[in-house]
């Protein structure tokens, strides 16, 4: 293993990091406020397929990451409005949210497979900054959607633990009623909660195909909305573990790109299960010690309110 | 209807609800009430369970809305469409159950529904403790809420409240969670409020309370007013609760000498942890014999919940032993228990006890289903016929046994749950809260049951808030506080005061650090 394929290892973890991290992000302000969306998967695919529709009509890179973030959020409010509107069943819903996804994905893409993107995310040079060894290629020529990822961490945390809204939202996720009687629109916290999302889920899409991929094709996805999901409950709902857990299981799906550049001579279909039995045997450890431990779960999450139902 | 009786001041009314009607499937919870309030009183809205007072209660605090009623605040009309309206024209509520957020602090409870738009934790916590001070509330504002004791919590609850700067007051049942002493200190604080020229409206049927606390009281039965504004030092106890009944008595009060025999439930130094890990109950010593009904008093929260879900499997115990007719059942599964005789009624019916989205002829198969099967099959017709014959035995009123469970009214599930377990005769029964919320005959059935238990040999434990009903159907009492017990009462000759004692000992220590 040589330098600079080291170096590239760890460019790729910081970059499928902020990929995930985006998702995850997305589905803890969702569960804070007690909104389980299981359609991580399908919102991702669909920001990735408008993103790249849009780069290719449009041929403007920050007009396609719009595009895929309202394409998003728009997906995520069909979830709000059946499960916090309708009180229907969120685990159901976001199943179905998925399919719907990456469904409509395949349908809408159909005619851009194997097309040249029209616009790209390139990425951010950083002056001196990006000339240090290591640090400089690592951290500092990443695309302009790691550094959004790292400010909506930093704001999402920050406006959890410091503000009305966040006090708003996480008390929607913990107890309905209190929050109903204390004069706060539970309607209105979940689904602007669930949109925004659904926005961050599609970021995180076009992130593939503005920038990592840059291509569209059916299956792009491959899963990483899943382990999104499993990074929420990884890092506790708190958006700082999150983040820590993003970047380990980038590192897990950058290994899987590049173990065999490094001359190791390993499987590839057993090295491409790594994220998913990462995925796995972390849930596995979670519960076992919740056993043990109270929750950090949301009290709420996952259950629909009636204001005069008892 | 009684006429209003010390209305004669000129100032307006700072409540005033007429022909307030609302609806629920299959009940009407308040059919034409009326209530007026003055400023600056402490009203009592007394009635028995099912009354109708927490549904008028909730429509003043805008929760429900009326099918049809007037509602008046200071002279002026209102329509409330959710709790922030009725928070912003002033009427707060604290309800029966807490509306508090167990992981959030309790400044963080208290600011909730009004904070800052950014919120600086000193600075907020620094206000809530001012604002506590200054009615005599004794709380830190930075302890996380999990922590506290009912009392305290409650004490947060009207902290919320004043937080908002209500001006009208609603306090559901506050003193069923409440320790005698921390009765008397919530008496004290509502009279500072009064004091301040607020509207206290104080929810109870526990008559003793209200003469001590109270200027007015109202009085509901059956969703109507039966009496308005009585003035409470001018109106006898007995009259209140004649009121409050109608003319039937409360409790059912036969005492019979069952015959003692054998101890057929023993439990030898039990314990058992809680939910936030802390134990719930610890060192339990005692055993229950055949043809005897054991009390359990205490307030809500000392271990009593816990102890019942041990007993029944649902909850592991830690140490100890759990001997059932002779052979110890400490580990076994609760189908074993139920299978060797053990009935459970626990105190949360719809959660633990039925499942609501069943049919009520699958929950009543639900323990007995491998009787009523072919194979993997449940067979239809004998399950039928099983929930019916529950049905006419036990009294439950149901049209249509296919409907979910969740639409029988409170008495009929209670009922139904009974039956279902007290079908297998029994040798032990496990009642949490067996009667709490039911009407007066559905508190009479429920009793009679239990009695009729006991007197065929079973041995019964039976766990109650409601101190009077213990002293009237048990045999021995027992008083549990702080997850042990604090005394054993025979209740032909214990006083009411006597095992009130016992329940808050200890609780006045803790309370002064
Ligand atoms: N949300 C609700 N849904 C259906 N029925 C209800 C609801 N709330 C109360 N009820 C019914 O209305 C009646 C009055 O209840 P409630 O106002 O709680 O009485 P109280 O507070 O006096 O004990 C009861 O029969 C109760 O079962
Ligand atoms: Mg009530």
């Amino acid at each position: 293993m040589n330098e600079a394929s080291l170096i590239g290892l760890l460019i790729a973890t910081v970059s499928f990091g902020a990929l995930l991290y985006l998702a995850a992000l997305g589905e803890l302000i969702a569960e804070k406020a007690g909104v389980l969306n299981l359609g991580v998967e399908g919102m991702m695919a669909i920001g990735a397929v408008t993103a790249f529709i849009a780069g290719v009509e449009f041929q403007n890179p920050w007009l396609a990451l719009l595009i895929a973030m309202l394409s998003g959020a728009l997906l995520a409010s069909v979830h709000g409005l059946f499960t916090v509107g309708l009180g229907a069943e969120q685990v159901v819903s976001g199943l179905a949210l998925t399919i719907l996804g990456l469904g409509l994905a395949a349908y809408l893409g159909k005619d851009y497979v194997g097309l040249r993107p029209g616009a790209e995310l390139v990425p951010v040079e950083w002056g001196p900054l990006s000339e240090l060894p290591w640090v400089g290629p690592i951290f500092f020529s990443q695309a302009p959607v790691v550094y959004i990822a790292l400010f909506a961490g930093i704001a999402a945390s920050l406006v959890l633990s410091r503000t009305r809204l966040g006090l708003a939202l996480r008390a929607a996720g913990e107890s309905a009623s209190s929050t109903d009687s204390a004069g706060h629109s539970v309607l209105g916290l979940r689904l602007s909660a669930v949109a925004t999302g659904g926005a961050l889920a599609g970021a995180s899409g076009a992130y593939l195909t503005l920038s990592i991929t840059p291509q569209w094709a059916e299956g792009l996805t491959a899963g990483r909305g899943w382990i999104a999901v499993a990074l929420v409950i990884f890092g506790a709902w708190r958006p700082g573990r999150v983040g820590w857990g993003a970047l380990l299981f980038g590192g897990t799906l950058a290994l899987k790109t590049r173990l065999q550049t490094f001359g190791v001579d390993f499987s590839p279909i057993i090295l491409s299960m790594l994220p998913y039995v990462l995925t796995l045997l972390i849930l596995l450890i979670i519960s076992v010690r919740a056993r043990k431990r109270p929750s950090s779960a949301p009290a709420a999450l996952g259950l629909a309110y009636r204001r005069e139902e008892r | 209807m009684t006429q209003p009786s010390s209305l004669e001041k000129k100032e307006p009314l700072s409540v005033e609800l007429t022909e307030v009607w609302k609806r629920f499937p299959g009940v009407v919870a308040n059919a034409g009430v009326e209530l007026s309030i003055q400023r600056g009183s402490i009203h009592a809205l007394l009635g028995e369970n099912g009354a109708g007072k927490s549904t008028l209660m909730n429509i003043l605090a805008g929760v429900y809305r009326p099918d049809s009623g007037q509602l008046k605040l200071h002279g002026r009309s209102h329509q409330f469409r959710n709790p922030s309206d009725a928070l912003s024209a002033g009427v707060g509520m604290v309800h029966q159950e807490f509306r508090l957020i167990p992981s959030f602090s309790v400044a963080e409870n208290v600011v909730l529904g009004s904070a800052p738009s950014l919120i600086k934790t000193g600075q907020v916590e620094q206000r809530v403790a001012e604002m506590a001070a200054k009615f005599g509330l004794q709380i830190d504002p930075s302890q996380p809420l999990w922590q506290l004791s009912m009392g305290e919590r409650q004490k947060v609850e009207i902290l919320k409240v004043l937080w908002r700067d209500a001006q009208v007051l609603i306090l559901d049942e506050p003193t069923t969670v409440l320790t005698p002493s921390e009765v008397d200190d919530l008496g004290e604080i509502l009279r500072r409020m009064a004091d301040d020229g607020r509207s206290i409206i104080f929810i109870s049927h526990k008559l003793h309370e209200i003469a001590g606390i109270c200027d007015h009281a109202t009085v509901l039965r059956q969703g109507k007013t039966v009496a308005n504004s009585l003035p409470v030092a001018d109106t006898s106890q007995d009259e209140l609760a004649r009121l409050m009944v109608g003319a039937s008595p409360t409790i059912s009060t036969q005492q019979s000498a069952a015959v003692i025999g054998k101890p057929l439930l023993e439990l030898k130094n039990l314990s058992a942890q809680g939910d936030r890990g802390m134990n719930a109950f610890s060192g339990i010593n005692f055993d229950i014999k055949s043809g005897e009904i054991v009390g359990i008093a205490g307030v809500a929260g000392n271990g009593q919940r816990e102890l019942a879900d041990v007993i029944a499997g649902l909850r592991p115990s830690i140490s100890g032993e759990i001997i059932m007719d002779g052979a110890d059942i400490t580990t076994k599964s609760p189908n074993h228990r139920f299978q060797s005789g053990l009935a459970y009624i626990p105190e949360d019916r719809l959660g633990v006890g039925l499942a609501p989205r069943l049919s009520i002829t699958d929950n009543a198969i639900l323990r007995v289903y491998r009787h009523q099967r072919k194979g993997p099959f449940i067979l239809g017709q004998k399950a039928l016929s099983y929930c019916a014959d529950i049905i006419e035995r036990f009294g439950v009123k149901a049209t249509d046994v296919n409907g979910p469970i969740a639409a029988l009214s409170g008495g009929n599930l209670q009922r139904l749950l009974v039956g279902r377990e007290l079908d297998g005769k029994p040798s032990v029964v496990i009642a949490s809260q067996p009667t709490r919320g039911l009407d007066v005959q559905g508190v009479k059935a429920i009793q009679e049951l239990l009695i009729n238990q006991r007197d065929s040999g079973a041995a019964v434990m039976m766990i109650s808030e409601d101190l009077d009903e213990l002293l009237a159907i048990s045999d021995r009492l027992l008083v549990m506080e702080g997850g042990v017990l604090r005394g054993e009462f025979d209740p032909r000759s214990a006083s009411r005061q006597e095992v009130g004692m016992a329940m808050l000992s200890d609780a006045q220590v803790r309370a002064t650090p």
